[in-house]
């Protein structure tokens, strides 16, 4: 066998757009590209010069899929900028609306673009006709999610209802109360999921020595404040965020590559390292799920990120639920803030991982600088490491099969190529 | 006669209207019985190649090889429809146009000449013929379907082009700007939201773009009359929709308004 290179030319059940292109010699995997070519759309750029108010609006276009994580990252960020303080009560609606983001985003991963690939579909609405109850389960949860969000949040995509200092008005406590009864039935249907996907036949695969990196509290679940935590030990403030970690610019992709600064290794944020790193802190129906499921203590096999996002469903829905039955919705909707000039940095756990901004802003309350640094682009160097890896486990003549299990694990990471942009299609060449 | 084949594509956008199909939870199994989802790489990894009966169009051209690529979807498409601000204004990406995109992406990455970009991001309508547009940032779910089902019937599709003013007097929301000054795109925006924002005491933001006919120099009046500099007023027309005609039209007098004014 001589030299080839297998491509995916559309990487599918992703968000957004990109390849994958491997060159083998022989068997030996000479390069693997995750070829990111979806287009730039600048927000850095065009968000200076903008009133500090239009941020969270206009970053929550960067995804459809996770608005919600750019909003909070944006508002907790500009708020650090003018020194504001949100009362408690605004803290846990913020949480709670990161709740239905993760339930909206992981029901729909699961689901419709991962769980196919298990049990050999093109499609989730394909693999519904023979798991109709699995799958319309599935969609109910999401659209708790998706209700949960609307509800808080005005709408489920691009929310109109966040603004810096909370939200411009609470909602009223029959709006929140209709929602219980569902999130009832919701928390029984997440754990029956998990136990679903947990049945699934795992490839034997871990990832060689990877760094887990996520937020971390010391009383909840990550979600919108920590230090980050790394699985080597490290604790980073997230103040030197950018002294720790580096971007770096790749021919093959509109996306930025991030390594670590002192080990100069790619690392990986997400479900998988959330759930490695804080299992203690999950509620107690989802540590109890992942005690029965046996998810190993540190689990590095990244197929199984199916299983953490089920159990951060289960924590989400358990969440919610104790801040649905006893929100107070008291006091004031947002926190009133005068204008500085200064510089504000915040990162908060979004679907994909830790999602860093940081704002520089004038006196006039307009944006100067603005730097936003998503989960996907600090996965690529990862992923692609990884795939290094996973290669020689399903090397075969057959090209099609080799390429389409290469696209499997690229999805158990739920890239999500329009932020990083801010994906996929596989080519794998032998020369 | 086969079922109707659905195709739906990308371009430079969010990924959020194509989603709306997607958050049709309870639709979505009955939509996938009546027509045949052939090209939808974000759900499915069967895609199949043209013809095909209807094309949704996400997103916005701003490479050289996406304008080519919307000819290719064009000549493949019976009926061609764009879904949301970014396919049908340009987006919020088309705040670089007018602006320096070469300094813009210099801002971004430290190698710019990796990367192929236009200068503006355009709606589909100015490469190719589109059939039916569809608003909104994201679009509307319900007006989706609705849409999708006229198409099936062999009616024309139906959307409404009135201002969120009158959806908010429908939903008997009190009026944010009359009730509290706050200052409000609705009188000029097209519906098909059902008025939320005002629902949230806040103003519009247009994320709809311009409603039929819009008096968007009536508006600017007032809102400086209420204390805007014209700065501030034309930033509010920048943002989702900047490239709609008549939201561009009236931004650039607003700024020209500015600069004569320093
Ligand atoms: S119009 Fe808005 S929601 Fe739709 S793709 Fe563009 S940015 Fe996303
Ligand atoms: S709140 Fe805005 S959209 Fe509603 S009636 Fe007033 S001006 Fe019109
Ligand atoms: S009120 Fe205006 S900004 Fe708000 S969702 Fe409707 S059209 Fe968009």
């Amino acid at each position: 066998m001589g030299n080839r290179t297998i491509k995916v030319e559309t990487l599918t059940r992703v968000e957004g757009e990109g390849g994958l292109y491997i060159r083998l010699n022989g068997e030996a995997v000479d390069e693997v590209r995750l070829e990111i070519y979806e287009p730039p759309r600048l927000f850095e750029a065009l968000l200076r010069g903008r009133p500090l108010e239009d941020v969270p609006d206009i970053t929550a276009r960067i995804c459809g899929i996770c608005p919600v994580a750019y909003q909070m990252s944006s508002v907790h960020a500009l708020e650090a900028a003018l020194e504001v303080t949100v009362s408690p009560e605004i803290r846990r609606l913020r949480r709670l609306l990161y709740c239905g983001e993760w339930i909206e985003s992981h029901g729909l991963h699961m689901h419709l673009l991962h769980a196919p690939d298990f049990l050999g579909f093109d499609s989730g609405l394909e693999m519904a006709k023979q798991f109709p109850e699995e799958v319309n389960r599935g969609l109910r949860l999401k659209k708790h999610g998706n209700q949960l969000v609307d509800m808080l949040g005005g709408r489920a995509i691009h929310p109109i209802n966040v603004c810096v200092g909370g939200f411009y008005r609470l909602p009223t406590r029959k709006e929140v109360q209709k929602l219980i009864p569902d999130f009832e039935w919701g928390l029984n249907a997440a754990i029956e999921t998990t136990r679903w996907v947990a049945s699934f036949d795992f490839p034997d695969f871990e990832s060689p020595d990877c760094e887990y990196i996520s937020l971390s509290h010391p009383d909840e679940y990550p979600m919108n404040a920590g230090v980050m935590k790394t699985s080597s030990g490290d604790t980073i403030d997230v103040a030197n965020y950018e002294a720790e970690f580096e971007e770096l610019q790749v021919p093959h992709s509109t996306a930025l590559h991030a390594i670590r600064k002192s080990t100069g290794r790619p690392y990986l944020l997400g479900p998988l390292a959330r759930i490695n790193l804080n299992r203690d802190r999950l509620s107690p129906s989802a540590q109890k799920l992942a005690d029965e499921i046996k998810l190993e203590p540190v689990c590095c096999n990244p197929h199984k990120a199916i299983i953490a996002r089920g159990l951060e469903i289960i924590h989400a829905y358990e969440e919610a639920l104790m801040i649905l039955r006893d929100q107070p919705l008291k006091g004031k909707s947002r926190e009133s803030y005068e204008y500085q000039a200064g510089k504000g940095m915040s990162a908060t756990e979004a679907p994909r991982g830790t999602l860093f901004h940081r704002y520089i802003v004038d006196k006039d309350g307009k944006i100067v600088e603005a730097s936003i640094v998503p989960p996907t682009s600090q996965n690529q160097a990862q992923i692609e490491a990884d795939l290094k890896q996973w290669i020689s486990h399903v090397i075969s003549k057959d090209e099609r099969e080799t390429a389409r299990k290469c696209e499997n694990l690229v999805r158990a990471y739920d890239p999500c190529i329009s932020c990083s942009t801010h994906f996929l299609n596989v080519k794998i060449e032998r020369t | 006669m086969g079922k109707p084949k659905l195709g739906v594509f990308k371009f430079a956008s969010c990924d959020g209207c194509q989603l709306s199909l997607l958050d049709a939870e309870d639709q979505l199994l009955a939509v996938a019985e009546v027509i045949d989802i052939v090209h939808f790489p974000e759900a499915s990894s069967r895609l199949e190649s043209g013809p095909y009966d209807i094309a949704l169009i996400e997103g916005s051209i701003t490479t050289p090889h996406d304008a080519e690529r919307i000819q290719q979807i064009r000549r493949d498409s019976k009926f061609l429809m764009t879904i949301g601000a970014c396919a049908t204004a340009g987006g919020i990406q088309a705040l670089r146009n007018g602006a320096d995109t070469t300094e813009f992406m210099q801002a971004v990455y430290a190698t710019p000449e990796y990367i192929q970009v236009l200068d503006q991001s355009t709606a589909i309508a100015e490469h190719v013929k589109v059939d039916f547009e569809l608003r909104g940032c994201p679009i509307n779910q319900y007006q989706l379907i609705e849409v999708i089902q006229s198409l099936l019937a062999g009616r024309t599709p139906r959307t409404p082009k009135h201002s969120v003013c009158l959806d908010c007097k429908r939903r008997g929301t009190v009026c944010v700007t009359v009730a509290q000054g706050i200052a409000c795109l609705g009188p000029v925006t097209q519906s098909g939201c059902d008025a939320i924002c005002p629902s949230y005491h806040r103003g519009c933001y247009g994320c709809y773009g311009p409603a039929a006919q819009p008096n968007l120099v009536s508006l600017s009046t007032q809102t400086l009359k209420a204390g805007d500099s014209p700065a501030e007023a034309a930033h509010r027309l920048q943002n989702f929709n900047v490239s709609a005609p008549a939201f561009h039209q009236e931004s650039q007098r607003l700024t020209d308004q500015a600069r004569e004014q320093n």
